[in-house]
């Protein structure tokens, strides 16, 4: 049986409840009110474009800023998007080549190594340096696509996409941020600004992309929304 | 002075460093087997073996092959007894046979580094060798019967 007493003491427990949720909602919509406050008032922590940041954030040794590391980001990405950059970072197993980005004449293919196949190797035509003339082989000592295991693609990617691959060590050579802020100096990425007779440059100094590139990197890797063009 | 080491033959020559291989192959060293096509390694038709790649010797500089070891079609077997050079035989894989010597070490290469190739493994190696003759079939089919040949001799 079900005692009056009881059914008094049931709605008095209840009561005291719907007091309790009524205070927890009150609290946490203060709580949302300041944050509001907060974001309407720092725009770093609301800024449409950030989105992600690269997994050893915790190890920067200075303040991270979303909307500088993001605005650096895609100055970088208009480089690696580049022909410069992007020809030996494509999408299938055959390098790009021009500024139009065309599958490689002779569609030589990447290899286990990066460095070609049997007859069509990389340094067979490509030599340490330069061919002089248009339409020639540009060069480099250590000309390769990245290797087989590791695509390492450029090609097609958003510069969401992008971002959070580089900082991923399972898809960037296993580099650590530090690394990576010196794989800008790169011989084979410099190379980019020295592409030989009869092709553009990359959209900015390798001065300015260094610049940007350690920006993104030493101000929280933050990769942009996905939507970012 | 540079050193090159042609065939197993050493050699010296005073040239310019910047000199291509293949003139230095050709004009210097009386080479001629090795053919001049295109001079900006898009056809083929220059390849010899340094240190045992398919270089293109039109856009190599000479001092990339200083004190190192090349072969040209002149020396890819003592006696013209390369199973390719036999499969090529019989085959009559050539038409007007300039592109030959280049596809021939280009093929080299190939069966050196896979010795059973597939049809599309044949394609890959030897599409920077351009042919106008169109020789392209019988070049394949020589290459199947010359991986054939090492197979059953042992080469």
């Amino acid at each position: 049986m079900f005692k009056s007493s009881d059914m008094f003491k049931s709605r008095s427990e209840n009561k005291a409840k719907q007091i309790i949720n009524h205070r927890t909602i009150v609290v946490v919509l203060i709580l949302f009110s300041l944050m509001g406050g907060i974001a309407a008032t720092g725009p770093r922590v609301n800024h449409p474009m950030m989105n992600d940041r690269m997994v050893d954030a915790p190890s920067l040794d200075g303040p991270t800023d979303s909307i500088e590391s993001v605005a650096a980001f895609m100055k970088v990405y208009k480089v690696l998007m580049s022909p410069r950059c992007m020809n030996c970072h494509p999408a299938g197993d055959v390098p790009l080549q021009g500024d139009d980005s065309h599958l490689h004449q002779m569609l030589p293919q990447r290899g286990s190594d990066g460095k070609g196949l049997y007859a069509m190797k990389c340094t067979n035509c490509h030599q340490p340096t330069n061919s002089s003339g248009v339409h020639t082989p540009p060069g480099h000592p250590n000309w390769h696509l990245p290797p087989a295991n590791m695509k390492m693609v450029f090609q097609g990617k958003t510069a969401h996409q992008l971002a959070k691959q580089l900082v991923d060590r399972k898809q960037n050579g296993n580099k650590n941020r530090q690394q990576l802020i010196e794989h800008g100096d790169d011989a084979l990425v410099v190379a980019a600004w020295n592409p030989g007779e009869g092709r553009t440059l990359p959209p900015m100094s390798h001065e300015e992309f260094k610049a940007a590139w350690e920006t993104w990197l030493k101000k929280g890797a933050y990769a942009p929304s996905p939507k970012a063009k | 002075m540079i050193s090159l080491n042609v065939n197993g033959k050493t050699h010296q020559v005073d040239v310019d460093p910047n000199m291509p291989l293949l003139w230095v192959i050709r004009d210097v060293l009386g080479l001629t087997g090795t053919k001049y096509g295109c001079g900006v390694a898009q056809c083929g038709a220059c390849t010899v073996h340094l240190n045992g790649d398919a270089v293109r010797s039109c856009v190599t500089r000479v001092s990339r092959a200083d004190g190192q070891k090349l072969t040209t079609i002149e020396g890819l077997s003592l006696s013209n007894d390369h199973p390719l050079q036999q499969a090529w035989a019989e085959i009559d894989v050539p038409q007007c046979g300039y592109c030959q010597s280049g596809q021939l070490m280009s093929a080299a290469v190939l069966l050196k580094e896979n010795p059973n190739p597939s049809d599309k493994d044949i394609d890959i190696a030897m599409s920077g060798n351009l042919c106008r003759c169109g020789t392209y079939p019988r070049i394949r089919k020589a290459i199947h019967m010359a991986a054939e040949m090492q197979r059953k001799k042992g080469f």
